[in-house]
């Protein structure tokens, strides 16, 4: 009966998003105060109710119920249990029922933390939030729906969740990027409302920026645990790998940084309103398309829509109408929130805008490489794969002039600044900026190149810039910045001054790697809760100092499924990645050796702009 | 008013100017970074060019992985139920990679109407097969 239950609270969940919806701005005019504790009781309603049904979810993973087909798929026997609540969102229904919740959880949290909004404003905002529960409520009970059960016992032992995905990444990756993606619906839903009334007022723009940055940072610190959970668990060292999927979440990053921008320009000039609030209803879009092209299947193929062709067609008939609603209403609106812009081309306006325009064309590269192939697979011209490079190739040149304007545009007053003042304040650190990069490279001994000898000069502009800018005391703005040029690095050098070895080792045989000597010293047997295996021993001797690691190759009993577990030899300034790859004759394995100088600062960076966004959120802005 | 048309003007200037520089790379990336799929067929008729990226996909024939005994090449036989091409490569076979296994291959046909693989790829699911492989078994069966 218990799944059952879990259907019933959906349900009711879903009446109460109705009512969520339609009813409170029938008391707006009468009884505002009415309205707003209706609003009140029914986002509580629906965030409990939709709680109550995905912990039921859990609860049928936690105690193997193998009778619903969600969890035999997705779940086995021999699962530990941790694993077992991860893969309570490791497959399509569970996902959507996730992204459900964390939209219910956004919800609450705006009905809760809006007594500043006025009711009319309030009402509007949670009726389209309303309306976005709906339309997912709908698709997972029509479509999707987790706790459809069958009784016969075919297979008592559960398909189990793909060994990949049992990692400690996992547990967090998803929820995180999901908190991000769903996020943006709170500036999408005010976007709407702005729209509906057909004003933007400051109080408006100070509201919305909390939670624009709340989403920014989960999504940050979500893409940051998917490329860090990427390089350990797919087992082959890379950490970003421009696949559909990393770019769908990509996407609404690019245009959510530049929301948080042109909503600083929106505060403090109020200009580029209409613009802001285009690039909040693009973000929330690109989310939604996110969710879908990743959960859908149609990344694989586009017929994976005829395997189930209504999904499909529930999933485009919704974002035609939220997105295309949502176009209309701002073609149709829109006019009433231009502005007359007073922009002079040397300003932090100027600076922003260049922002804004830079993040916009990169989002639409990573757009038009990630569908170019659905394009013309669906127009039957073809199947082709557009690989890194074409994004490498496209993205670099575009990020270097960025990182530049980043500099700049940090140093720049309000309205106006004058370049002979400008250029007699920063001269100095343009020099350092220069020159520092190549000293160190040639202190450290180390080839110049040109191309990350220009990323690292461009990094270094970006941080002393930041610091520079201390006396403003925009702690939030500092790090995130600092963050953006730390993973710069960290992309640069690792990329630039990395080496890749495949070899095959017979036991005590050594490579050499770099300044590293490395032992393959012999395998072992290995006898896992779930897997069994081979784990091997390697030395790696650096001259002063040597470790040992321990990578591994497991097979997991369920599907025999064949994992390689990589061990990783950490310190800040270098990894050095061992993965095995198959057995050959004569005890030898196939190895592959990596050495990877400054790779922890890509997620460094990570976290430092998760700290950065996570500061300017908490912190009032002075009025 | 003037004024103000002058930094619209410029306004849609500097956008346009990122706009066409963006359009001119992705033009130009599209153009070296794009791998048209083709079968061991397409490939055995000579529909695919020499000395171009491209993938090539089928299951591996039983039997016919054959690696280097000092070194990590390995050449194997991909079919596609009609016709058969083999694959030399060298370094590391991904976790998935089995005798009877779908596969995607990506390298380029040399002088010598070999072809060498930069890169081998087998989805991370063993019930998986790559969609293009799947199509051509399925075309190859009939």
């Amino acid at each position: 009966m218990i799944p059952e239950w879990g259907m019933l609270s959906l349900v009711i969940a879903l009446i109460f998003s109705g009512l969520l919806a339609i009813l409170p701005s029938r008391f707006l005019k009468n009884k505002p105060e009415f309205a707003n504790h209706l609003v009140n009781c029914y986002a509580l309603g629906q965030f409990v109710f939709i709680g109550l049904s995905f912990s039921i979810l859990a609860y049928c993973f936690l105690v193997d119920d193998f009778t619903v087909r969600y969890v035999m798929a997705n779940s086995s026997l021999s699962l530990p249990w941790f694993y077992k609540l991860c893969a309570v969102w490791g497959g399509h229904e569970g996902s959507i029922l996730l992204w459900l919740m964390i939209l219910s959880f956004w919800t609450g949290a705006v009905a809760l933390f809006s007594r500043s909004l006025t009711p009319s404003l309030k009402v509007k905002v949670m009726a389209i939030l309303a309306l976005i529960s709906i339309g997912f409520s709908l698709f997972i009970l029509l479509t999707s729906n987790p706790f459809w059960r069958q009784f016969e016992v075919l297979n008592v032992e559960g398909q189990s969740l793909n060994p990949l995905l049992q990692d400690i990444g996992f547990l967090f990756h998803p929820p995180m990027l999901y908190m991000g993606y769903v996020g943006f619906s709170v500036a999408f839903a005010f976007a709407m409302a702005a729209l509906w009334e057909g004003k933007l007022t400051t109080t408006f723009t100070a509201w919305v920026r909390p939670w624009v940055l709340a989403s920014w940072c989960c999504l940050t610190l979500g893409i940051t645990l998917g490329s860090w959970w990427a390089y350990r668990e797919l087992g082959w060292g890379g950490w970003w790998f421009w696949d559909p999927v990393e770019n769908a979440s990509f996407m609404p990053w690019l245009v959510g940084t530049a929301l948080i921008h042109s909503l600083m320009m929106t505060q403090r000039e109020h200009v580029f309103k209409a613009w802001t609030i285009l690039l909040s209803i693009m973000a929330f879009s690109l989310s939604l398309i996110g969710t879908f092209l990743v959960r859908s299947g149609v990344l694989t193929s586009v017929h994976a829509f005829a395997v189930s062709p209504l999904r499909g067609l529930y999933i485009l008939v919704f974002l035609s109408i939220v997105i295309g609603g949502a176009l209309v209403l701002f073609a149709l609106r829109a006019e009433k929130l231009m502005s007359q812009a007073k922009l002079y081309w040397f300003s932090k306006e100027a600076a922003l805008m260049l922002n804004n325009v830079f993040l916009v064309v990169l989002t639409f590269t990573v757009l038009l490489g990630t569908l170019y192939p659905l394009i013309i697979d669906g127009l039957g011209l073809g199947k082709l794969s557009v690989g890194a490079p074409y994004f490498n190739s496209v993205f670099v040149p575009i990020m270097l002039p960025f990182l530049a304007i980043m500099g700049v545009g940090v140093g720049l007053k309000w309205s106006k600044t004058t370049v002979i003042v400008w250029y007699q304040n920063f001269k100095w650190l343009i020099l350092a900026s220069l020159v520092l990069p190549v000293a160190i490279l040639m202190i450290n001994q180390i080839q110049l190149v040109v191309l990350p000898l220009a990323a690292l000069s461009l990094s270094f502009w970006v941080i002393l810039t930041s610091i520079k800018a201390c006396r403003l005391k925009h702690w939030g703005m500092m790090s995130a910045h600092l963050g953006m040029a730390v993973t710069v690095i960290g992309v640069c050098l690792s990329s630039y001054y990395g080496i890749e070895l495949d070899m095959r080792l017979k036991p005590h045989e050594s490579a050499l790697l770099g300044n590293y000597n490395i032992t393959f010293e012999g395998a072992e047997a290995l006898k896992g809760p779930n897997y069994t295996g081979t784990q091997a021993i390697f030395k790696i001797d650096s001259g002063k100092d040597v470790h040992v690691i321990y990578p591994e190759k497991r097979i997991y009993t369920v599907g025999m499924v064949p994992m390689t577990d990589a061990a990783i030899d950490v310190t800040p300034f270098r990894d050095i990645y061992i993965a095995l790859g198959e057995p050959l004759d004569e005890g030898a394995w196939g190895v592959r050796l990596y050495y990877k100088p400054f790779i922890r600062w890509i997620w460094a960076g990570g976290l430092l702009m998760f700290l950065g966004g996570l500061y300017a959120m908490i912190k009032r802005r002075p009025r | 008013m003037h004024a103000l048309r002058k930094r619209r003007l410029m306004v849609i200037a500097s956008v346009g100017f990122v706009l066409l520089v963006a359009i001119a790379l992705i033009l130009f990336a599209l153009r070296d970074n794009i791998s048209l799929f083709y079968t061991p067929s397409q490939v055995k008729t000579g529909a695919a060019p020499l000395n171009k990226l491209i993938r090539v996909g089928g299951m591996v024939v039983k039997g016919s992985v054959k690696h280097h005994p000092k070194s990590l090449a390995v050449a194997f036989t991909l079919t596609d139920l009609k016709q058969t091409m083999r694959v030399y490569y060298r370094g590391l076979l991904p976790d998935l990679f089995r005798e009877g296994q779908g596969i995607v291959a990506q390298g380029k046909i040399n002088a010598k109407h070999q072809f060498v693989a930069i890169q081998v790829l087998a989805k991370h699911d063993e019930k998986y097969m790559p969609p293009e492989v799947s199509a051509a078994l399925k075309e190859g069966r009939q």
